[in-house]
């Protein structure tokens, strides 16, 4: 064991109460920052997931059409009035190529062809508005796991088969094997027999959303080989935006991120991150500071065995790197306490709410990541907060030490 | 004195001053010069305040002298750096202090081997064997990992004697180490010294109040005011 090791975990030792103490604050502080983080983290993750967990990160669809206004001949002066055209269901110019172009960005993890558009799904007397998703199961499934959301029958596609929301089937009063006739614009309608229930966890999306083949689709809204939409996902979905605008700038195509759909969300998510982060830098500072009086005043108590020391032939920076490692030590060992105190925290906190499916109400997020974070910021913390009390043991002058300390 | 020429010198003060204060300036060495050698012996009394304790610190390379030169065999220790003089401290010197300045947090062993342990940064075996002889030469192996607050006031000052003399100096300074201890204990640990510079050679600088304690070394020095007022060689004790 290295001199400094062996020195500053005897002065620890022999600190008794008071290293007992400073332990204890600083396991309160990682404690707090950990139960915080896990909480934080999770309700956003959770909210994430609950948004993004039905939709795309991206959506790339076809610019929306504008009227387009012949020329006027030399000399003729023609008063107009331009109304916007409504719009239609239209396909991506060129999207094999596009959709090809758009895998190869990196950050990029999925992309799916779809055909949406609107339509109305009556059953008897009974009609609902509905968006109709024409999807290719295999491909859509890498973007959004909608397997997952399956409550009843089986999600198949093939041939005139739909997979609708427990809303929708409710309100027209259908299940497995029922049938409902879809009708799209043109006077365009397909009867599908209902394979399968989703539960999207969203009364809208349970009620309005229709799951169709990629080819039932087309043939619904005319699209003959063509897609309406193109949509991703990407590895950091905070990262969104910024992939939308480059598929804009690439593709001139209307690329819209979910954050862009989203905004109050995610003005929430950043508020609720900031005063996360807000309470962590002060619980730390608290933190440091509680470090550096314990040293300070050790550093007091300890003069004379400082100066001893330094008679006895110790020099100036080993007497710094004790009272570092001192600092360190106090950092993870107290890290360690507060990653038990957090997780225990944490744990409880969960399983004292619960949701009616069993599913905790505040889900908690408890990560290696956080407690590897922990352990390096209070390691850090007690570095930096021995660094003044080091220095100042370190500039102890011997004699003076011995004789006043 | 003759034979002291073929004898090695391992301390040499030259003129040294110290002074404190800077708008009050207090002149507490005014120009000391001493010369110890290899095995020397030796006392520095002298009253209250006639700066016995300042010139221990500066030949211990715990001060800075105002003015003059502090040669340690040879070596002059005026122009080191602190780290230089710290590792000189290492490896030349060895203290005894009145009050024994153990470090409390140690045991006895412990803290016989800090010096060593400073220099060479790991407890390595042959630093244990070395501060466990130490320890059976002073009488206190049984005691070894007893912490310095469990033993008495004589048997720290024999612990400080022992960690002084662990990293083997060729000059130990002591500050009053029988200040503290009763007659008895006094004498033994004077013993103990005694027959550590026999038989090692190692000199001895020891600053003493007591007459008795002085008149057991082979040389006393005497100061008054600062300066040396006498240098003489204890009858009946020359040589070694």
């Amino acid at each position: 064991m290295p001199f400094e090791l062996f020195v500053a975990l005897r002065y620890l030792k022999d600190q008794g109460s008071q290293t007992g103490l400073i332990l204890a604050g600083i396991g309160v502080g990682v404690g707090v920052i950990i139960f915080l983080s896990a909480l934080i983290t999770g309700l956003q993750e959770s909210i994430i997931e609950r948004t993004l967990g039905s939709q795309a990160h991206v959506i790339v669809r076809p610019p929306e059409e504008t009227p387009r206004l012949l020329p006027a001949g030399p000399g003729e002066l023609r008063s107009v009035v331009v109304e916007r055209p409504p719009q239609r269901v239209r396909s991506i110019e060129g999207w094999r190529q596009i959709s090809s172009q758009l895998e190869r960005i990196p950050g990029v993890t999925g992309v799916a062809t779809t055909v949406t558009g609107p339509a109305i799904a009556v059953r008897g007397l009974g009609s609902i508005a509905i968006s109709v998703r024409g999807i290719e199961l295999e491909r859509y499934q890498t973007i959004v796991d909608v397997e997952s959301r399956l409550v009843e029958g089986r999600f198949d596609l093939a041939g005139a088969r739909a997979v609708v929301g427990t809303e929708l089937a409710r309100k027209l009063g259908i299940g497995v094997g029922g049938r409902i006739r879809v009708q799209a614009a043109g006077d365009r309608g397909v009867v599908y027999t209902v394979s399968g229930i989703f539960d999207y966890n969203s009364v809208t999306l349970n009620e309005s959303l229709v799951f169709v083949s990629l080819r039932g689709a087309q043939t619904l809204f005319g699209l003959s080989g063509g897609v309406s939409a193109l949509e991703l996902t990407g590895s950091d979905i905070f990262e969104a935006e910024a992939l939308a605008e480059l598929i804009r700038d690439r593709t001139g195509l209307d690329a819209q991120s979910w954050m862009s759909q989203n905004g109050d969300l995610l003005t929430g998510l950043r508020s609720q991150s900031m005063s996360s982060i807000m309470i962590q830098v002060f619980v730390i500072l608290a933190v440091a500071l509680g470090i550096a009086s314990v040293l300070a005043v050790s550093v007091v108590q300890k003069a004379r065995e400082i100066g001893i020391l330094r008679a006895t032939g110790t020099r100036a920076g080993t007497v710094t790197r004790i009272f570092l490692i001192e600092g360190a030590i106090l950092g993870a060992i107290g890290s360690l306490i507060g990653i038990a105190l957090g997780t225990f925290l944490a744990l409880f906190f969960a399983s004292m709410a619960r949701n009616p499916d069993g599913s905790a109400t505040f889900p908690i997020a408890l990560t290696g990541a956080l407690y590897g974070r922990s352990v390096a910021v209070a390691m850090l913390v007690g570095l930096v907060s021995a660094v003044i009390p080091a220095r100042d043991a370190a500039r102890m002058d011997p004699a003076t030490a011995i004789r006043n300390g | 004195m003759a034979e002291a020429a073929s004898r090695r010198l391992v301390l040499e003060v030259r003129g040294v001053r110290k002074t404190y204060g800077e708008r009050v300036i207090t002149e507490v060495l005014k120009g000391i010069d001493l010369e110890l050698f290899a095995g020397d012996f030796c006392a520095l009394t002298g009253p209250s305040g006639s700066g016995k304790t300042t010139l221990l610190n500066l030949i211990g390379l715990l001060d800075w002298p105002t003015s003059g030169q502090i040669l340690i065999d040879g070596r002059e220790t005026g122009p080191l750096t602190d780290q230089e003089r710290t590792d000189l401290r290492g490896t030349a010197l060895g203290f005894v202090f009145q009050f024994h300045h153990l470090l409390p947090a140690f045991s006895a062993i412990e803290n016989v081997m800090m010096p060593l342990l400073a220099r060479h940064g790991s407890p390595k075996p042959w630093i244990r064997e070395r501060a466990a002889a130490l320890l059976d030469e002073v009488g206190l192996s049984h005691r070894s990992h007893y912490r310095s607050t469990d033993l008495s006031g004589g048997e720290q000052q024999r612990v400080a004697i022992a960690r002084a003399l662990v990293v083997d100096p060729i000059l130990v300074l002591a500050d009053e180490p029988t200040g503290n201890l009763d007659t008895e204990t006094s004498a033994y640990v004077m013993e103990l010294l005694h027959a550590f510079n026999t038989r090692s050679g190692t000199s001895f600088l020891l600053v003493t109040h007591e007459p008795d304690i002085a008149e057991g070394c082979r040389r006393v020095v005497h100061m008054i005011d600062g300066c040396v007022d006498s240098d003489r060689v204890v009858a009946n004790k020359t040589g070694g």
